[in-house]
Formats: structure tokens, C-alpha cells, sequence
């Protein structure tokens, strides 16, 4: 297996392997924000959030995210709303990543025990108050596996986004396999060690952050 | 869904409830309404972007890349099924020497995107184009490796007494995984295959960047001679979204005629799996 291309190219592969993080981070930040006023929107109390919610969901997890990038990059400059086209596609992901977000975290919300909601109500705290201060740091604490799961997933996604042209890693892999026809399995599997960096990262993070938080049972 | 997150709602608690209720309605409202003012004012309801969808040749069109694209789904879903069977179950052999390379295999198809997987394996086939080869096979490779740990964690959901009774009635291994684990697996997994099903469905919307034939070669075909993208990718996500939520239906049904009987009860850990993320 022929690795010299990554004398000329190296530069190239950081410079997407960075594009590929800003992307990951810009959506995910959207989509655990998004996601997580989703899921306090399904369960509410107030009938119409819940039905909101729950179109949203089956709306986002149901399209394939190529064609919602296609949606915000073609679509949004055309009605007249441009954030630019990093922000454009990283919209699009979170968006779709918020959907998956939002069911992950509701496993979690149903899976506090009762009994902490049953004291909150108890104490006279109303629905808000209960979430924010109650039941939503349990859940975080316990839906740290299926976000892991999540994040990953969004991270692999963010490879989408080459086919709209921005320049990150799997770009990057499509300019190689035709400047280098003699190194292709090398230059992809040297794409593909640097996307299993990023998830062996996340993989490590969600390991930490589940033996930081881990719920004591008793 | 866990009702003590507020109690039975009070006279004062109702009105505000439906206060919210109604202004959700008319947020939402608004702000499709907006949506819809930005589409008209930009000219994005001119019949001359929509034409395409109603003229019979170009229905011909969309309707033969679905056909592409459902065939494409279900070499993959079928191929997956395989390869997540053989794999599942290697990863759980009692040779090392079949475990590690089964787990090698498994991790690292999980762990890279589709999308540089089939870029890769259409340069493979010389980036030919008009080819459902490199997307198949893209799809048989990753959707495989999960459904290979999720036939795992469905053979391993069996409840344990069930296999020392298959065991203690002298059966050997081979013989266990055939007649006991894999049939009551299979039942305890089907909504996270039904799950993945509907990820290899979308997931074929990646044959638009190996010029595969299909849904989204279609849609490009057609909004290359009608500048409509907006339109037609959102004609072709309401085509999705109709065809997962039909495959849904479909999932359910086949569960409630599979898991008919209610004596095969998996553990705790099986509900993971049917979190699967796409």
C-alpha cells in the first residue's frame, strides 16, 4: 500500500479534519439545544406542544439528512434566508441530529424514577420548574450511552456535507481517489483511521462523563 | 409517559394550558405562515418550478428512480440480514481465532461514514456511473455490522434459563443457537431491525454521489433542467418520509404477527437496541 500522497497532502487532510470538527461541533450544539426543548415538549402538559413535538420528530427522523441539506442550502439563499454556508449545512445536521436528540433524551426523562417526580409535585413545583431542576440533570446522567451513540452518528453525518462541496474530510477523500489512483485503499483508510479518531474521542468522553455521573443504586 | 411530571390539571391549570395551547397553534401558524409569504414573494410557487411534478414523463421518471431505490434498499436490507448473522454470531463463537476478526470487521464498518465507504468502493469500480454496485455493497457493509451487534445483544437478551435448560438437555453449542437463541432473538430484535430497515431506506439517498440511479439521480436530472431544488427536494422528502412512515406501519405489523405469543420476554438490556440511531 502506497502512503506517499500524504507527503503533498497532509496539509489538505488537517485542513478538513478541522472542517469536519467545526461542523460536528456547530451541530451538535444545535441539536442539544433543539433536542432538548423537543423532549421537554413532549411530555408537557399543554396537548398542542406535545402534537408540535412529536410532527417534528417524525418530520426530521424520517427524511434523510442529504436531502435536508439540500432543503437549507438550495432552498433557504432562495426564500431569502442565508447564514452562510457553513452555518446553512450545519443548521440542516443539527436539525436532523436534534430529532434523535430529543427521543434519546425522552427514554431518559421516562426513565427517573417516579418517585422524583412524585416529590417534586409533592413540593408544589410547578411543570418547569420540575424539569429544569428535577427530572432533566437525571436524565442527562442517564441517557449517556444512547447520546454517545448520537454524537457519533452526527459525526459520521458531517461527511455529507461534501457532497455540497464543503471542503472537509470526506471531500478531501474524493479529491484524492482521482489525484491518486495508485493509492486508493491507503488514502481511505487513512480517511477513515482520522473519522475513527473522532468517534474513539467521543467514545472516551462518553466513558468518562458515565463513571463521573454514574447513578448510585442503592 | 410518566403522568406525574404534573398533576391532573386544576380549573386555573386548564386555562393556562389551553392559553398555551392556543398560543402554540398560532406561533406555529405563523410561522408557517411566514415560511409560506417568503416562498411567495421569492416567486417559489411559480406553476413553471412545480410543472415537472404533474406532467405524466416526468412522473414516469421519479417513479422509475423509486423503483431504483427500493430495489437498492432491499438487496441492501437482505445482504445486511446475512452479514449481520454471520457476524453476530461469529463475534460470539468460542475461538478467538473467529472472534477478533469478526469484531475488527464490525468496529470498523460502524465506526466509517457511508458516505466516504461508498465513495471509496465507487472508485474501486472505476467511478463508473449509472452503477448500484458500489451503493449496495456500501450499505451491505455498514447496515450489516450493526445489525451484527444487534443480533447480539438480541442473543444474548435470551433469557439465560432457556439456554442452560438446552444445555443440560445434552445439545451443543451449534444446536442452542439454532433452536433456542436465534428464533426467540429474532423476535426481541425485530423493532430494531425494522429500525435499521428504515436506515438502509434512507441511506439509499446516498446513491446521488456515485450518480447511482434512484430517487435523489432523479431529483438531480430534474432540477438541472428546471432550476426548481427547492421544489424538488422537498417533493422528494415528502416521498421519503411517506415511504418510512409506510415501512413503520409495515414494522409494527410484522411485530404484533411475530411477537404473537407473549412467552418470549427478553431482558432488560434488549430496549437499547431499539434506540438505534441512524
Amino acid at each position: 500500500m502506497d502512503f506517499s500522497f500524504l507527503q503533498d497532502s497532509w496539509e489538505l487532510l488537517l485542513k478538513g479534519f478541522w472542517v469536519t470538527l467545526r461542523v460536528f461541533f456547530a451541530s451538535g450544539l444545535i441539536a442539544l439545544v433543539l433536542g432538548t426543548f423537543v423532549a421537554v415538549a413532549r411530555v408537557s402538559p399543554v396537548p398542542a406542544m406535545r402534537v408540535v413535538g412529536t410532527a417534528y420528530v417524525t418530520l426530521f427522523r424520517n427524511t434523510p439528512l442529504l436531502l435536508l441539506l439540500f432543503i437549507t442550502y438550495y432552498g433557504l439563499p432562495a426564500m431569502g434566508i442565508d447564514f452562510g454556508f457553513f452555518w446553512n449545512v450545519s443548521l440542516a445536521a443539527g436539525l436532523y441530529t436534534a430529532a434523535f436528540v430529543c427521543e434519546a433524551l425522552r427514554s431518559g426523562i421516562n426513565g427517573v424514577p417516579l418517585g422524583q417526580a412524585e416529590a417534586a409535585r409533592a413540593v408544589g413545583m410547578p411543570f418547569t420548574m420540575t424539569m429544569t431542576q428535577v427530572i432533566l440533570p437525571q436524565a442527562f446522567r442517564l441517557v449517556v450511552p444512547p447520546m454517545a451513540s448520537v454524537f457519533i452518528a452526527l459525526a459520521k453525518n458531517t461527511s455529507l456535507v461534501a457532497a455540497l462541496g464543503l471542503a472537509d474530510l470526506a471531500f478531501r477523500l474524493q479529491g484524492l481517489l482521482r489525484d491518486y489512483p495508485s493509492s486508493r485503499t491507503a488514502a481511505f483508510l487513512t480517511i477513515a483511521a482520522m473519522y475513527i479518531i473522532i468517534v474513539a474521542a467521543i467514545s472516551l468522553v462518553a466513558s468518562w462523563a458515565e463513571r463521573r455521573w454514574k447513578v448510585e443504586s442503592r | 409517559m410518566s403522568t406525574l411530571l404534573f398533576d391532573v390539571p386544576g380549573p386555573k391549570a386548564r386555562r393556562r394550558h389551553k392559553i398555551l395551547s392556543v398560543v402554540t397553534v398560532v406561533g406555529v401558524a405563523a410561522f408557517l405562515g411566514l415560511v409560506v409569504w417568503r416562498f411567495a414573494s421569492t416567486g417559489q410557487f411559480d406553476y413553471e418550478l412545480w410543472e415537472v411534478f404533474v406532467t405524466p414523463a416526468y412522473i414516469e421518471f421519479i417513479l422509475e428512480g423509486l423503483y431504483y431505490t427500493l430495489l437498492a434498499a432491499v438487496m441492501a436490507i437482505a445482504g445486511a440480514l446475512v452479514f449481520g448473522l454471520l457476524f453476530g454470531i461469529g463475534k460470539l463463537s468460542d475461538h478467538a481465532w473467529v472472534r477478533w476478526p469478526c469484531w475488527v470487521v464490525v468496529e470498523f464498518f460502524r465506526a466509517v461514514p457511508l458516505y466516504i465507504l461508498i465513495t471509496y468502493l465507487w472508485a474501486l469500480y472505476r467511478f463508473q456511473i449509472e452503477l448500484l454496485a458500489p451503493l449496495v455493497i456500501g450499505l451491505i457493509l455498514y447496515n450489516g455490522s450493526v445489525l451484527a451487534e444487534t443480533f447480539r445483544a438480541g442473543i444474548n437478551a435470551v433469557p439465560k434459563g432457556q439456554v442452560e435448560a438446552a444445555y443440560a438437555l445434552g445439545m451443543r453449542k451449534s444446536a442452542v443457537m439454532r433452536i433456542v437463541q436465534l428464533p426467540q432473538a429474532i423476535k426481541i430484535m425485530t423493532p430494531a431491525i425494522i429500525s435499521q430497515c428504515i436506515v438502509a431506506l434512507k441511506d439509499t439517498s446516498l446513491g446521488y454521489i456515485i450518480v447511482a440511479p434512484g430517487l435523489t439521480y432523479a431529483g438531480r436530472q430534474i432540477w438541472r433542467e428546471f432550476d426548481n431544488h427547492l421544489q424538488v427536494a422537498l417533493v422528494l422528502g415528502a416521498i421519503y418520509i411517506i415511504l418510512n412512515l409506510c415501512l413503520e406501519q409495515l414494522g409494527r405489523f410484522a411485530q404484533r404477527r411475530l411477537t404473537e405469543s407473549r412467552t418470549v420476554q427478553g431482558d432488560a438490556g434488549a430496549d437499547d437496541a431499539a434506540l438505534a440511531v441512524r
